[in-house]
């Protein structure tokens, strides 16, 4: 006989968007139960790996250096995020993320003041003390003094939708025993499946054996799976993902920051073949890093090398590992499995066709190639000064965008065409509503936040109703 | 020398700091390894001698072990302090008064036995159990030349232990960084003397356990500023001995007595504190041998601090001259364990602190 759990609240997940859920709904008075996927340590999803937070403020604060308007977001938002924005739901996030910061300092979140070096203020973006981690603690620890139970390495599944659109209960097995859990409504915050390299499979085939998983190990999607199967309508493209280049020694799950290599826009970028195949220099690289993720998924066997010279090595963060170095293109070339008289004549090529200019990489300079296809358009110098280093690069994917469709009180919706009555969604598994493509740094957990909160609220005022 | 492997996991993991910076607005430590980009013995040794044990970042860590990256920098920095204390130690040959309790236990009973006998031999064992309390009855108890004689060269080897340390130290790291100005020496003594690294962004320190609390910040004032106000006591009665020719006890009311009935009061309260957190103390986040020599170092300042209000609160009975031999056997213990101990900590915490002033003085 299973054994039964019972509650107002479900919270199914442990990020921020979760506790952003549970805190809130507990604060109006909801027993709250959240079951998180993973052991204690490595729980809230990939929001252990976070920094930032996007935010509108009207003002230069302590922790901004300016003001970040609605008009100036959704610009921000519209540029990156193409064609079908659901702009209602856009604006309700952006409007709502005024109050974020606010609220999550409430909750025991530290914002981290200006630092001389290298963290200078952001115009767009609040940084928590710390990070992602010591996020999560402050909440867990806020949920614990609050009541809220938590269930560590609880897997949920058998989640069921009436065909009235309500929460019809769902099983959560922990340590091998089954809990029949009942609630009077359920936020479902359990990440996407960017994890679920079989599910990727579908799409990817065999590539996914070469991707590195930046986040959690844990965010692989059984619950979308089995939301979309009991008739919650899908959101965004299955095929799409978040990816940037990673070092290709990276760990297959969870190398979460340290694994990104800044080294791109300051070299070249070959393919196993030794051929480069996209502009390194195209625009500055907070705002292109996320195009090579897919760049290099698309490349032969999901792989290519970042080439600089010495002369390039301060202008980039030092990543985690050390870069391959050798005194000659030929030999970095063999170094790092390369054909070296391919990228000898990669390099001869593009060395003769930059047009010498005053290298500057805090602007748009003018160091660019000429007669070379693809081109450099920026930051283009020759690659002439030993030693030479190498990183190799594979895709890093951060997240999935497909999810599930809601509205604008975060509750789902269903493929028969009703609004699901008390199942809420929050975080990445909704985030597609309003991020189809792209990236905005730091405005994940600008979803997760908005959308939690709403999902909690909403689920503990229909459980108390 | 100590363990290369050590310096290797330790630049490893400070590598891994490197590429994150998520921890960069709790303490001088990951601005110091910001600036660089790899990591010599030298610089890891600096880098440690800045961190104050605080573990914000341990606990902020998504790399922290269970984590396959396994980055544990509070236990990992504390093993290197021990490396670097036992490298710039001089003498070398007094490292074994470093360690423990057991030493500064030994000494204490050793140096109580030798004095009973030695006062015994001298004065009659009448000079131990009946009272005095005419002006320089301690010293119808142990002839001041020969208390002041022993503690002013121990005082000077002290001292000049501490500043061949430090030279040592300082040039070590000198290799790549800023040299000292003074707007740096009173930066890190300002950062010295309010602890502000052990305040994390302003929430404190997760210790002894996962959760904010600043009572180790506090704790850590009470014995230093406690030493201090003992300091200046005895300082003070060297001066009314001496050039105003009051031998000692003093009343009450003398500024002598209030100062460091204040101060030892301070240490007691700090030094008792500060080793019940110890004793609930993460273990995971510590390194076995240093906090060994913490409790050896709280422990030399408990005994010397109760023993000197013991002698205060009797010293009008005949338990007197004993007492007296008890707290002079506890701070001879003291003077012979405290500077090659953790007491030794100060020298290169500030040291460290001075350079990274500098270095932040350079950059901007």
């Amino acid at each position: 006989m299973p054994e039964r759990l019972s509650c107002d609240v479900l919270v199914v997940g442990g990020g921020h968007a979760a506790l952003c859920a549970a805190l809130s709904a507990s604060a109006r008075g909801a027993d709250v139960l959240i079951a998180e996927r993973a052991p204690a340590f490595f729980r809230g999803g990939n929001s252990r790996h976070t920094r930032d937070v996007r935010c509108l403020h009207d003002a230069a604060s302590p922790y901004t250096s300016g003001a970040y308007g609605e008009e100036e977001f959704l610009g921000d938002l519209a540029r990156v995020s193409g064609q079908g924005i659901n702009e209602r739901l856009a604006r309700l996030t952006i409007a709502a993320s005024a109050q974020l910061p606010g609220w999550m300092a409430a909750h025991g979140v530290i914002w981290q003041k200006p630092l001389r070096g290298t963290l200078h203020l952001s115009q767009t973006n609040v940084f928590m003390l710390g990070g992602g981690r010591a996020m999560l603690n402050a909440y867990y620890a806020g949920a614990q003094a609050a009541g809220v139970r938590t269930l560590y390495e609880a897997n949920v599944h058998d989640f069921s939708i009436t065909p009235e659109g309500r929460f019809g209960g769902a099983t959560v097995t922990v340590a091998g025993v089954d809990h029949r859990v009942e609630a009077k409504a359920a936020v479902v915050s359990s990440g996407g499946f960017e994890a679920n390299l079989r599910w990727l499979g579908q799409y990817w085939g065999d590539a996914v054996e070469r991707f590195v998983v930046r986040g959690s190990p844990y965010n692989t999607g059984e619950l979308l799976a089995e939301l979309l199967e009991q008739g919650a309508r899908p959101i965004g493209d299955p095929r799409q993902f978040h990816a940037v280049a990673v070092d290709g020694r990276a760990p297959t799950f969870d190398g979460g920051i340290v694994t990104r290599l800044d080294s791109v826009p300051f070299g070249i970028v070959v393919n196993t073949d030794g051929e480069r195949f996209y502009d390194e220099g195209e625009d500055f690289w907070p705002k292109r890093y996320a195009i090579w993720g897919g760049l290099i998924a698309r490349q032969k066997g999901q792989t290519a090398y970042s080439i600089i010279d010495s002369k390039a090595l301060v202008h980039f963060l030092p990543s985690v590992f050390p870069p391959i170095q050798a005194p000659s293109v030929q030999e970095l070339a063999q170094r790092l499995g390369v054909d070296p008289a391919a990228v000898a004549s990669t390099v001869a090529r593009f060395n003769a066709s930059v047009r010498k200019g005053a290298f500057d990489p805090a602007a748009l300079d003018d160091c660019c190639t000429a007669g070379l296809a693809p081109p450099k358009s920026h930051w283009a110098r020759p690659i002439d000064t030993p030693p030479y280093y190498g990183y190799p690069l594979r895709p890093g994917i951060t997240f999935t965008y497909m999810g599930v469709e809601v509205d604008q009180s975060a509750r789902v919706q269903l493929a028969s065409g009703r609004s699901a009555e008390n199942i809420f969604a929050a975080g990445e598994i909704m985030s597609g509503n309003i991020l189809k493509e792209g990236y905005l740094a730091g405005f994940g957990l600008t979803i997760g936040g908005v959308f939690g909160r709403i999902a909690g609220e909403g689920a503990a005022d229909y459980a108390l109703a | 020398m100590p363990s290369l492997d050590l310096f290797e996991d330790t630049a490893r993991q400070l590598t891994v700091c490197n590429a994150c910076r998520y921890c960069e607005g709790y303490c001088a430590v990951f601005p110091a390894i910001e600036s660089r980009r790899t990591f010599e013995p030298s610089d890891i040794q600096y880098i440690a001698n800045l961190c104050h044990d605080c573990r914000d970042c341990l606990y902020a860590c998504q790399y922290a072990p269970p984590h396959e990256f396994a980055i544990n920098i509070p236990s990992t920095l504390a093993q290197v302090r021990e490396a670097t204390y036992e490298q710039h130690r001089w003498p070398q040959q007094l490292g074994p008064l470093a360690g423990g309790v057991r030493p500064l236990l030994l000494l204490s009973a050793g140096a109580l036995m030798l004095g009973m006998a030695a006062v015994a031999a001298l004065e009659g064992v009448h000079a131990l159990v009946s009272a005095h309390t005419a002006p320089g009855a301690f010293y119808s108890v142990i002839p001041a030349a020969l208390m002041e004689l022993l503690f002013i060269a121990l005082g000077l080897l002290w001292i000049a232990a501490w500043g061949r340390s430090a030279t040592s130290f300082w040039r070590s790291t000198a290799a790549r960084s800023a040299r000292a100005s003074l707007p740096a020496v009173l930066r890190a003594a300002g950062d010295a003397l309010t602890l502000t690294y052990l305040g994390g962004g302003g929430q404190g320190c997760t210790y002894p356990e996962e959760s904010f609390s600043k009572t180790r910040r506090w704790l850590h004032h009470l014995v230093f500023y406690g030493f201090l106000l003992d300091l200046a006591s005895t300082s003070l009665a060297a001066v009314y001995d001496h050039l105003l020719n009051l031998p000692a006890p003093y009343p009450l009311w003398s500024p002598v007595v209030v100062l460091g009935t204040i101060g030892g009061i301070g240490i007691v309260i700090g030094a008792t504190g500060l080793l019940v957190q110890k004793a609930r103390s993460d273990r995971s986040a510590a390194h076995l041998t240093m906090l060994r020599m913490d409790v050896a170092f709280l422990a030399a300042l408990l005994l010397v601090a109760t023993s000197g209000i013991l002698l205060l609160g009797l010293r009008g009975t005949a338990a007197m001259g004993a007492l007296l031999v008890l707290h002079l056997s506890t701070v001879l213990a003291f003077f012979l364990t405290a500077p090659y101990g953790k007491f030794v900590h100060l020298v290169y915490r500030y040291t460290a602190l001075v350079r990274f002033a500098a270095e932040q003085r350079n950059q901007s």
